[in-house]
């Protein structure tokens, strides 16, 4: 039993726990930010696997790392524009929208990918980030290795949160996102213009899904394969919930999802017996308690999924 | 420009909204085939034969739109009521798995009893896999659309389980999959010589009862004017919590019906292939349907035929079969914008 | 003569076949109190729209300050100085007040939001025009007296000099809209031009300097507010002799419903707080109030939709335990909701479901839970006939339906019946004058025939024209009655405020005697 609990206390498990969160950071912040503006993206499962596919193919043919990440963000933008211009000013069902997107640009990356890298008996590798050792700050006992000894992605991870949350509290562009996604009227009635914050808000959120699937393939992992992404994005959408909507919270709720994910991977081989699929359920289930935990209490955007009619 | 609301649709309108959403992204995924060097006219010529060129290819469309038309009738029902219901893949796999659970053994009934027993076991399964996202809905406001699709993984790693462990099958080499069903259990072929099997009989049974379900009964209206106006129908004294948990039951029942029938009629055993995605594919067919469980059935097939094709497509041009899923994934993109010039007019 | 500050020269705007501006020319003076008077459907709102660029004319142009104003942005038009207080209050619920007056205010490219100095601004501005608000409270919080409050703000804080209201005093009690007037007038001293809209005569004759009269879209007359009367404004804005119907004295029956210290708790939240009141046949008990003190909740607890969380409602004098909303119909309740297109009807449906949309489980329009649509059918083509719904036919959309046909389906379903109780929220809300007639008219009818009404209502002259007796809700309690022939607006505006005591005087007399 102790044994369980030490577990907790090993660097290696919160440097472990940061990295798994690190994809679900960049994706709660992406969702975080669409949702704020008033609009529900279920592309994102669909835009992470592209993000996660295009960065990784950007590397394997020759280009930098961080250009891998950009292109990943590119194409993020890109499925968010498209999602945004069919949901926002020709104000289409956000759900089966958001759905079709996630198909698209699911099958899309397989399409591509099938066609672009030869089939092999294992996929194809690219060297991707190697983890950064801070001077003097990764020396520390115990927060050390967690946090001053990994990947710069996990870095731009942790500054998203700040740049974010200070856009979206302390910029006239921040409060114009959340007008826009409170009460879209309003925001008409004094110039803002709902349709052209929305399309932005859409794109930029989806630009840092594509990432979060990027970390995976240039950070986490160094090959792409199938079925990559397993649910991380609709966790996303279940941790923006929990999140109430607001960045720290999101950080908060990434590390918790992470963390959890790194202890139940430690305790399958420490729990004979037990079947292993049990333990990896157990994110599942934990990100619904999640979801039901919030559910009463939340502060929804008020124009939430309303799609914005004008002179209506 | 302006959206105005259109007072009726014209029938016109609504049958050639799916056909050209269909045209639109078979001209669109054209750049695709090329870029995988293949002559475009050609390439499309091979998957309408692929699809429904021989009568091979007919009973293999045909056996593979049987579970498509469950999946699409699913959905239909749920989204009709704005119930989101995502998880079909999750409810399939779970009726597949008791149907095996439950087959796979010696019991002294006859197939007449055997059978229909069975798939009330997966319908069963199906429908309560679904109670839990929709409870939690109306007694705690939780969305649906995410419990529906983690439940999904979830459902997967438990078969995954029981495959591996005490539903494996002994005998069989290579991939895990389970003990298969006595043949006492198995669906007849209603086509020598093919594979098309009892089940798409039943699948169309379904689609007529759900249509009548729908146009004829009390629960079909309630649940029509919940996912029309919710608080309307609360004012009016529907029980609006009462009706979307129904409705739940019922997509689940459909959507696990579709796992009965794959593992009774098509496989004899459950492995984790058994479903290439059939739930978000019935998701698309009910939206190409516009909702409506009749045009369910051509639309299924239309989708199976799609993906038939694109394996002989493969075949003859070396495209990646995943093309059909990007066909299709337009399709349904192109079916939504047009939907809307259905419901509105455009007026400067 | 003082300067023309705004100038409308034909403007025109039509809705498919509806013609909502035709031709509409008028003229804005510095300095002047402008209203702009007509019945609902007369085309006011949309002129106003127009002018603050939330649509587009059609034809004609908008002139301020002697420069054309660019149409169908509402930037335009608050650079050229036009601010609008708009009716359904456009404010954030969920972010505070200063947050509400900052929005578009500063460029979006900015890195930082000067707040400090937007907060000082705000400030100045509030005590200028004695319109005090707290900067950073959630609007959510504040009462609709001090949302309107934080409405004006924001076109003053955007430098306007023209201000339109629209139907200010819709939401106000007398003695608030006898403040905001002052605040107005005040503005005008001080340069501001405004323009409001309404529909209520004496108002208009009150404050306004001049009065233009719309009715169909058109400009029907002009009019300065010292040289008319209020029966000379009747009869320009209505066009034609509609007399509301009057209520003749009958004395009431027996108690059919019986409230003592009801109180509702949802969400966490108090919403009506010790209700106690009684429903006689042959009587109308209205229920006055300013939106936002508890009527909906009154309204949801009497629909059956909610559950009192103590205090005891007995009904046909049997206590109510568990209502629903099926089992108050069968009993012969009739519910009429505030907001016919969100409530009442299920707009994408077509009429014939929406006619039977409460009863459809029961006989004779369904059998072992198979619906019998030919009954329905009938029983709605029925209903079109007897209560005059006009615009279509039983299989029509029922969203195609006029707000007046719509009401008249609504309050058909449910009279048809012959209720015995009858609960009507803001019934006539958005009508023009032949249906708020016609909807009168029913009540009465059903009053006449011995049924139980209450009618809530945000509308004043309603409630003085067809009650018996009068409660006021304010703050989610419940006054206790007068007489309607002793409830004058000054007194009822003090109740609405919260002053209870004049009614518990008056009640405790009654009792006494």
């Amino acid at each position: 039993m102790s044994q369980a609990l030490e577990i907790l206390l090993t660097a290696t498990f919160w440097a472990a726990a940061l990295r798994i969160a690190s994809p679900l950071i960049f994706g709660t912040l992406g969702a975080l930010i669409c949702e704020r503006s008033g609009v529900l993206n279920l592309g994102i499962e669909g835009i992470m696997t592209f993000g996660a596919m295009v960065g990784w193919l950007t590397v394997f043919w020759g280009g930098d790392l961080w250009i891998g990440l950009a292109a990943a963000a590119a194409g993020g933008a890109a499925f968010g524009l498209l999602h945004a211009l069919l949901t926002v000013p020709l104000g289409l069902s956000q759900h089966v929208t958001g759905l079709g997107i996630t198909l698209l640009a699911s099958s899309l990356t397989y399409y591509l990918y099938r066609l672009f890298v030869p089939q092999a008996a294992t996929p194809p590798t690219i060297r991707s980030f190697v983890p950064v050792q801070i001077p003097y700050l990764s020396d520390l006992p115990l927060l050390g290795p967690a946090l001053f000894a990994q990947t710069p992605p996990v870095y731009v991870a942790l500054a998203l949160v700040g740049i974010v949350a200070y856009v979206l509290y302390r910029t006239p562009l921040g409060l114009a996102i959340r007008a826009v996604g409170e009460n879209p009227h309003a925001a008409e009635a004094q110039g803002v213009s709902v349709i052209g914050v929305r399309v932005g808000a859409v794109v930029a959120g989806s630009a840092l899904m594509g990432m979060g699937g990027a970390f995976l393939t240039l950070a986490a992992f160094n090959s792409f394969f199938f079925n990559m992404i397993q649910g991380r994005g609709w966790v996303c959408i279940a941790l923006v919930i929990f999140a109430s909507w607001r960045p720290g919270k999101a950080l908060l709720g990434a590390l918790l999802y992470g963390a959890f994910d790194a202890y139940q991977l430690r305790l399958q081989t420490m729990v004979p017996g037990v079947p292993y699929q049990v333990f990896l359920m157990l994110p599942y289930v934990m990100s619904i308690g999640m979801l039901v935990s919030m559910s009463r209490r939340a502060m929804v955007p008020q124009a939430l999924m309303q799609p914005y009619r004008r002179g209506e | 420009m302006r959206f105005e609301r259109r007072e009726r649709v014209p029938v016109v309108l609504a049958l050639a909204a799916p056909l050209a959403a269909v045209l639109a992204a078979l001209a669109i995924c054209s750049v695709l085939v090329a870029a995988a060097h293949a002559p475009v006219m050609m390439a499309y010529a091979e998957l309408v034969a692929g699809a429904f060129g021989s009568r091979l290819a007919i009973t293999e469309t045909l056996t593979r739109a049987t579970p498509i038309i469950l999946t699409g009738l699913a959905a239909a029902v749920a989204f009709r009521a704005r119930f989101w219901n995502i998880g079909a893949e999750g409810q399939f796999y779970a009726a597949a798995i008791a149907v095996a659970a439950v087959g796979s053994h010696e019991l002294s009934v006859p197939p007449m009893v055997l059978i229909p027993l069975l798939l009330a076991v997966g319908a069963l399964a199906g429908a309560t896999l679904l109670a839990g996202p929709a409870v939690l809905k109306v007694r705690f406001g939780v969305d649906e659309v995410v419990t529906t699709l983690l439940l999904n993984f979830i459902v997967l790693l438990a078969v995954s389980m029981m495959i591996e462990g005490p539903m494996k099958d002994p005998l069989a080499f290579g991939w895990p999959q389970s003990v298969p069903l006595v043949d006492d259990a198995l669906l007849p072929k209603v086509v020598p010589r093919s594979r098309l099997h009892l089940g798409f009989l039943v699948a169309l049974v379904a689609a007529g009862a759900v249509a009548l379900v729908n146009a004829r009964s009390v629960f079909g209206f309630e649940s029509r004017a919940v996912g029309l106006n919710a608080e309307a129908a609360r004012f009016a004294g529907i029980p609006v919590g009462g009706v979307l948990v129904r409705v739940g039951l019922l997509s689940g029942g459909l959507a696990g019906l579709a796992g009965a029938l794959e593992v009774t009629g098509l496989k004899g055993y459950v492995t984790l292939d058994l479903s290439p995605g059939f739930g978000m594919t019935g998701v698309i067919v009910a939206m190409l349907a516009g909702l409506r469980p009749i045009a369910v059935i051509p639309t299924a097939i239309f989708v199976a035929g799609i993906f038939v094709g694109a394996d002989a497509m493969g075949r003859a041009y070396g495209i990646p079969g995943f093309i059909a899923d990007v066909i299709l994934a337009v399709s349904l993109l192109a079916m939504l914008v047009a939907l809307l010039f259905t419901s509105y007019r455009i007026r400067r | 003569m003082p300067r023309t500050v705004l100038r409308l020269d034909d403007v025109t705007k039509r809705f498919g076949a509806l013609v909502a501006n035709d031709a509409v020319s008028l003229e804005l003076r510095e300095g002047e109190l402008l209203a702009l008077l007509g019945e609902n459907g007369a085309g006011k709102t949309t002129l106003m729209n127009i002018l603050f660029g939330h649509q587009t004319a059609d034809a004609g142009r908008v002139e301020a300050f002697g420069r054309e104003l660019a149409p169908g942005r509402p930037r335009a038009a608050i650079d050229a100085g036009i601010g609008m207080v708009h009716q359904h209050f456009t404010l954030a619920a969920n972010l505070s007040v200063l947050d509400n007056v900052m929005i578009g205010t500063e460029p979006l490219y900015r890195l930082g939001s000067r707040r400090a100095f937007a907060r000082r601004r705000l400030a100045e501005l509030a005590g200028r025009f004695g319109l005090a608000v707290a900067p950073d409270a959630p609007v959510s919080g504040l009462s609709v007296g001090e949302r309107q409050r934080v409405e004006i703000l924001k076109s003053l804080y955007r430098d306007a000099r023209i201000l339109a209201l629209d139907e200010p005093t819709a939401v106000l009690t007398p003695q608030e809209s006898a403040r905001l007037f002052a605040t107005l007038r005040a503005m005008a001293r001080e340069g501001l031009s405004v323009i409001f809209i309404s529909h209520k005569l004496d108002e208009v004759l009150a404050v306004a300097d001049r009065i233009v009269i719309l009715r169909g879209g058109r400009v029907v007359a002009e009019r300065r507010a010292a040289e008319t009367d209020r029966a000379e404004l009747a009869e320009l804005m209505v066009g034609r002799r509609v007399a509301r119907p009057t209520r003749e004295p009958v004395p009431p029956g027996e108690i059919l419903l019986e409230a003592r210290d009801v109180t509702v708790d949802e969400r966490g939240r108090r919403s009506l707080d010790r209700a106690s009141f009684s429903l006689r046949t042959h009587e109308i008990v209205g229920v006055a109030g300013v939106a936002g003190n508890g009527q909906a909740a009154l309204m949801r607890l009497l629909a059956g939709l909610t559950v009192p969380t103590a205090g005891t409602l007995a009904l046909f004098g049997q206590p109510v335990l568990q209502p629903d909303p099926r089992s108050l119909v069968r009993r012969g309740v009739a519910r009429v909701p505030e907001d016919r297109l969100a409530q009442g009807v299920v707009a994408d449906m077509a009429v014939w479901e929406n006619a039977v949309l409460e009863r459809v489980g029961d006989a004779p329009f369904s059998k072992f839970r198979v619906l019998r649509r030919e009954i329905a059918v009938a029983h709605a083509r029925d209903l079109l006939r007897r209560f005059d719904v006009r615009g279509g036919d039983a299989f029509t959309l029922t969203r195609a339906l006029s707000g007046g046909n719509m009401q008249k389906l609504i309050l058909g379903r449910n009279l048809a019946q012959a209720p015995r109780l009858v609960i009507a929220s803001q019934p006539t809300r958005g009508l023009d004058e032949g249906a708020v007639a016609e909807v009168h008219g029913r009540l009465l009818q059903a009053r006449r025939a011995g049924a139980a009404i209450v009618l809530i209502s945000e509308d004043l002259d309603e409630i003085l024209a067809l009650s018996d007796r009068v409660h006021v809700i304010a703050r989610g309690g419940l006054s206790a009655s007068i007489a309607v022939a002793d409830a004058d607006p000054a007194r009822l505006g003090m109740m609405m405020a919260g002053h209870f005591g004049v009614a518990e005087a008056e009640h405790d007399a009654l009792r006494a005697s």
